[in-house]
């Protein structure tokens, strides 16, 4: 799950990491008043969960109070298009309004987990402010890393080095020593999979701030922190995808026109694959799970085709757990009631597969069984064409 | 011959009265596999369909000589299962269980690396030595006793690439699927240095998918480690960089970990590396008719 700047901001601000002043807001009204609070030239952030705001206009610096609430008025209800939302783009309902700080310089500080090492690591770097995974590829040698002992956690001296390698020095360094140390915390504390501070800024007269702040929490560890999940933004989300996760389906919307009905995930995205192989294009992926029941297929399959893109569906189903029998009665209900119109070819392999066969033949109504794979895929792509 | 599983396998089941482990429990005893008993903490002393229960694993390790485990317990108790098996000295660790926290997993992978034991897992089907035994979930009646090691991150992919197999008359020594996390115990090498040592084995069929570099370690390990012949095949090759694709490690991020960049490791070193998921049982058939 992502949070918004603001969002992680709060959060941040009680594990003893310095942010700029400032206040979240839902009006042009109340940026105005924001700023006028704050004094001097803010700046109005856009909160959406996507990052190149900046470059897109989310981001701007204005003098005074009605030159806010003029900003303000312009970006609330805005669409903004970032490389990170895809071509249909975000609209904003919130801002963040926040002091200018003079600036002296812009560094990086990132917390995640390496897969390969299994060990959270700490990323640093003296280029803050921009792509930190180009920063990587162009110049590797501006990039510190430390990995870090989950049974010691971060060490003083660890995080002396840190602030070392990213140029700092005294009270400068002593400050970016107790953030880090509070991003750490805040880190293994929220279950954090990443946290990014960039740019990470020392200002003119030698403060650490983090001017940005994002944070993605593992979604597996959410049961324990009732207080985060609130936090949740349905608006960031597809509404078919927040429908799909009431009945534990995986569900991600994509731009193409053959709907997908899979379980597992690494079959899911297989056949998403195969579906391309043949020349369609999938309009989702969907996994609903291994041990899915009549009432889930029933609910995906309702979901998959209020997509209006879809022109035909394709059902891949191995059942291991998820019986073969139980996936045809699912089918075969969601059919009936939803009236649906656009062909559906099925393929299934498994735990009673001829006791499913017959109940798809017995019902009358009309699918398409194949046997394997690149059949399937073959066919709902002549049919949805 | 095969690998982690075997005819001396002496399976415990943590969370045997649970809907899953008990249903499960009973499909792994089907296949053949010994089962010894179950862990249920508040239920020891009672029995669960003939099978003996215990409140910890240490003590149905004294009573049953149980050596290895397998987890189906809530995702919230699962990394505590896992490690309390690893503390009473069970070799071998197959967690089931789905939706642990990545630090959780990272925590019990550190323990049952410290006590000398191997989990497969998490978020895995388990392994199938064919017509052995079976840890896991992967359904026993897909599988054909021969000579092909199956290694894969995913499950009903997994169970797709045995099928394949299976028509065409290929059979398998042992199927591990290895997990869809992030972090996971036994990695790609781990599998592919246990197929390369098992005398059974002629080839390796590699399922990865997106996200992370386990295949791109893998392909280095098998230009300078593995003799047999490996096919190969990567699921998300169509998909969207920033969306996580059902599993909790299928991600791509700032170009990390794309179908196109793990491909391409395979194939340079050497792996037969299939574009089409419909393409695995055919060439497999062709990499062993090449022996």
């Amino acid at each position: 799950m992502n949070l918004h700047e603001y969002q992680a901001k709060t959060l941040l601000t009680g594990y003893d990491v310095v942010t700029p002043r400032g206040e979240a807001v839902l009006s042009a009204v109340d940026a105005g008043r924001a700023a006028r609070h704050l004094g001097g030239r803010v700046v109005v952030k856009a909160q959406i969960h996507a990052g190149g705001r900046g470059k897109a206009g989310g981001i701007k610096v204005v003098d005074g109070a009605t030159e806010a609430e003029r900003i303000a008025r312009e970006l609330i209800g805005a669409k903004l298009v970032t490389p990170q939302t895809g071509p249909s783009g975000r609209v904003v309902e919130r801002l963040l309004v926040e002091e200018q700080l003079s600036i002296r310089n812009e560094l990086y500080l990132g917390i995640l987990i390496d897969r390969r090492l299994r060990q959270v690591v700490v990323i640093a770097s003296a280029a803050g402010g921009m792509e930190i995974e180009q920063v990587a590829l162009d110049s590797p040698e501006l990039i510190y890393r430390l990995e870090v002992d989950s049974r010691l956690g971060l060490l003083d001296f660890q995080v002396r080095c840190v602030a070392d390698a990213i140029g700092l020095t005294g009270s400068s360094a002593k400050q970016a020593a107790s953030l880090l140390q509070g991003l750490y915390r805040a880190f293994v504390e929220l279950d954090a999979s990443l946290i990014e501070i960039n740019p990470l800024v020392v200002t003119e007269v030698g403060d650490v701030i983090a001017l940005d702040a994002k944070i993605t929490l593992d979604d597996n560890a959410l049961f324990r922190h009732a207080d985060l999940m609130r936090l949740r933004d349905l608006a960031e989300e597809d509404p078919l995808e927040t429908e799909a996760s009431k009945y534990s389906l995986s569900y991600i919307r994509l731009d193409g026109n053959i709907g997908c009905m899979v379980n597992g995930a690494g079959l899911a995205m297989a056949t998403m694959d195969i579906v391309k192989l043949a020349g369609g294009d999938p309009a989702n992926f969907l996994d609903v799970g291994g041990g899915a029941n009549a009432e889930q297929i029933r609910n995906a399959f309702r979901i998959l085709i209020s997509d209006d893109k879809v022109s035909a569906v394709l059902i891949n189903i191995f059942g291991g757990i998820l019986r073969c029998d139980v996936l045809a009665e699912g089918v075969i209900g969601a059919v009936a009631e939803l009236d649906v119109r656009v062909p559906v070819v099925i393929r299934m392999e498994g735990t009673n597969v001829d006791e499913g066969r017959r109940l798809l033949q017995k019902s009358g109504l009309n699918f398409t069984t194949v046997n394997s794979m690149s059949e399937a895929a073959k066919q709902v792509v002549r049919l949805a064409s | 011959m095969a690998v982690l599983v075997d005819q001396d396998t002496r399976l415990l089941v943590q969370g045997l009265t649970g809907r899953e482990g008990s249903f499960h429990a009973r499909q792994a005893s089907t296949y053949g596999t010994v089962v010894v008993g179950g862990v249920s903490p508040g239920k020891g002393g009672t029995s669960h369909d003939g099978l003996p229960v215990f409140n910890t694993v240490r003590a149905a390790v004294r009573e049953t000589g149980a050596n290895t485990s397998v987890v189906f317990v809530p995702a919230a108790f699962a990394a505590d299962a896992v490690m309390e098996s690893a503390d009473a000295g069970i070799p071998l660790i197959v967690c089931v269980t789905e939706g642990i926290p990545v630090q959780d997993a990272m925590t019990a992978l550190d323990f049952v690396e410290r006590c000398g034991c191997r989990l497969i897992g998490p978020n895995c089907p388990g392994v199938i030595s064919v017509g052995l035994g079976k840890v896991g979930i992967i359904p026993g009646h897909i599988c054909l006793e021969g000579k092909v090691g199956i290694v894969s991150r995913s499950g009903t992919l997994t169970y797709e690439a045995i099928h394949q197999l299976t028509l065409l008359g290929l059979g398998q020594t042992t199927c591990i699927g290895i997990g869809g996390d992030p972090i996971v115990g036994t990695t790609f090498i781990d599998a592919l240095k246990l197929f390369e040592e098992d005398q059974a084995t002629e080839a390796v069929v590699l399922i990865g998918e997106i996200g992370g570099v386990a295949e791109e370690q893998a392909a280095g390990f098998i230009r300078e480690h593995v003799s047999k012949p490996v096919v190969g095949f990567i699921a998300g090759q169509t998909a969207p960089s920033g969306r996580r694709m059902g599993h909790a490690g299928a991600i791509v991020t700032g170009g990390m970990g794309t179908a196109a960049g793990k491909m391409a490791a395979l194939s340079s070193a050497g792996v037969a590396v299939v574009e089409s998921p419909s393409e695995i049982g055919t060439a497999t058939a062709q990499v062993l008719g090449r022996q």
